[in-house]
């Protein structure tokens, strides 16, 4: 039964650990990833995204722990692991001066798609990649955003079943980060993909599933709703004119804390995530008070993120 | 490997490198074997091949470690090698498909100086008289000799990702083996002519009388085998 289960997940790491010299850049993580599955990695910079992508491609070896590939052990079925995953490496290397077809020909070849079919592949993959355009230039003379576009198609050239992502929208103007993530949307229908950010909004718009990882461990892996139930609180912003009393505002029903943050205006935090508006307001009516402003702010992802990667670092 | 050596061979045949190439080797090697007074084959009266075969392995010291000075240097910088190194390619199909890229491209450029052997021997008195064994077996050593500077090249460039470091240090390295041993058997005392062995320049010579000896050839091989093994093991350092 559980290895009938082990066979449905993509990419399993079990107990990885990395250790550079006196520091574990990854410390003892595990985790599962469904066919499927899109996932967010998500941390700080130096938070160890980078390094457990570069073991689960092979590119470095595990310190200790074993990454597996549709059943297949990275360390041990190195090549066969790499035919199936398509990686996009961290700041995305390219060969400069080989033109978009001549580079896409190149990876496909080493990925051994047999000759009568790679051309109509390349054809298809700079079609995908919204490429044609800019397929007789050289990726020198590419753009930034093309460029990403360039890698993200030697990545899914052979048509992968995991693909791995190291930051594939960094560095990219708003509009191009948006028609990335439409690409990945767009390919990633049929495939397990696991992609690195530090850019929150991203994960809340491409993936089902997020993992947190800071100084090297797991510190949330849930799907993006639960995280935002789980963690997320609604504080309500309260703007008087007016001197206001803040102890008056802590007696009133369903608030645990008060704070001032100017002169008449207030954060009031809920208990058990009650919605205070109401009561604000009527309280502001029986009092005669003028209320300019009401506001409920709800926690953002990038408020979990940096509540988890924050008080991680503290504790 | 192939798609490796495809790739290398058509990036140096796509950029100026391999005209360059080329083109330095064959006009600094023309002018010395025609031309220049001192070591013209026209003024020295014989008709023999000597100046291509003494001089080429010095033009190779800096031509070769130019070929090979970016070809790891280049990627480890780019980050490129990364990308190389997490496709399904082993570590030695990489290695060797730069090898053979590199000695290619060498190749490439001593072919036309089959010309200068018909000129020789068109020129002999009686014509085509000429050490026709001799120059066969010159060539096959300058084959082997490039191969063995082409390893070190790769190796050089292996241990870097600045390509001025890599150029100097395979320059050394081809510098070392070719002349280094012969200079350091004067020292030898007993010991001189196997000290004298461990350099090409022995092994070259004998393969220059137009003797292939299968013990010179196995020295040519062995030491390539040796120096893209410690490549390899180089590149696959970051395994450790």
């Amino acid at each position: 039964m559980l290895l009938l289960h082990r066979k449905k997940m993509s990419l399993s790491v079990s107990h990885l650990t990395k250790v550079f010299g006196q520091q574990r850049a990854v410390d003892d993580i595990t985790f599962s990833i469904e066919k499927g599955e899109i996932v967010g990695f998500l941390g700080p910079n130096g938070a160890g995204k980078s390094t457990t992508m570069k073991m689960a491609t092979g590119y470095l070896p595990a310190t200790a722990g074993s990454i597996q590939v549709n059943g297949l052990d990275v360390a041990t079925h190195s090549i066969q692991v790499r035919k199936m995953m398509g990686y996009l490496p961290e700041h995305n290397p390219l060969y400069q001066d080989m033109y978009v077809h001549e580079y896409l020909h190149f990876i496909g070849k080493v990925f051994e798609i047999p000759g009568s079919k790679l051309k109509s592949r390349v054809a298809e993959i700079i079609e995908l990649c919204g490429l044609t355009p800019e397929q007789n230039k050289k990726i020198e003379a590419l753009s930034k955003g093309y460029r990403q576009r360039v890698g993200l198609a030697q990545a899914l050239i052979h048509n992968p079943e995991v693909l791995i992502l190291d930051e594939p929208t960094t560095g990219l103007d708003p509009n191009q980060i948006l028609e990335i993530r439409k690409l990945i949307n767009q390919i990633s229908s049929d495939k397990t993909v696991i992609f690195s950010t530090h850019i929150m909004q991203e994960v809340q718009a491409i993936c089902d599933r997020v993992i947190v990882i800071n100084k090297g461990e797991i510190v949330a892996d849930d799907s993006v709703n639960n995280l935002l139930a789980a963690q997320g609180q609604s504080d309500v912003v309260v703007e008087f004119e007016g001197e206001v009393n803040s102890e008056d505002l802590a007696t009133l029903e369903g608030v645990e804390k008060v704070t001032l943050i100017k002169s008449g205006i207030f954060r009031l935090k809920a208990k058990n995530g009650a919605d205070l508006r109401a009561e604000v307001f009527k309280f502001a009516s029986e009092r005669k008070l003028s209320l300019i402003g009401l506001r409920k702010e709800e926690n953002t992802l990038e408020d979990i993120f940096r509540s988890l990667t924050v008080k991680e670092t503290v504790t | 490997m192939i798609q490796v050596f495809v790739k290398e061979f058509n990036s140096f045949l796509n950029s100026l490198i391999a005209y360059i190439v080329i083109g330095a080797f064959l006009t600094g090697i023309g002018l010395l074997t025609w031309v220049f007074p001192e070591t013209s084959v026209l003024d020295y009266g014989f008709a023999d091949l000597d100046t291509l075969f003494s001089m080429a392995p010095y033009v190779f010291i800096f031509l070769i470690p130019a070929i090979t000075m970016k070809s790891f240097a280049e990627e480890k910088k780019m980050g490129t090698l990364e990308l190389l190194l997490t496709k399904p390619l082993s570590d030695w199909s990489v290695v060797l498909g730069k090898f053979l890229a590199t000695w290619a491209l060498v190749f490439l450029a001593l072919v036309p100086t089959v010309i200068y052997y018909f000129s020789v021997y068109k020129l002999g008195n009686p014509v085509g008289n000429v050490d026709s064994a001799g120059v066969m077996g010159s060539y096959i050593g300058l084959a082997l000799l490039a191969m063995i500077f082409s390893a070190f090249g790769l190796l050089a460039s292996s241990l870097t990702s600045n390509q001025i470091v890599s150029f100097i240090l395979a320059a050394f390295l081809c510098f070392l083996i070719y002349m280094g041993f012969d200079s350091l058997s004067s020292f030898g005392g007993n010991a001189a002519l196997f000290i004298k062995q461990f350099g090409i320049i022995y092994h070259y010579e004998s393969l220059s009388k137009g003797l292939v000896d299968s013990r010179d050839v196995i020295y040519f091989l062995s030491v390539t085998a040796f120096i893209l093994l410690t490549t390899k093991v180089v590149i696959s350092s970051r395994q450790w």
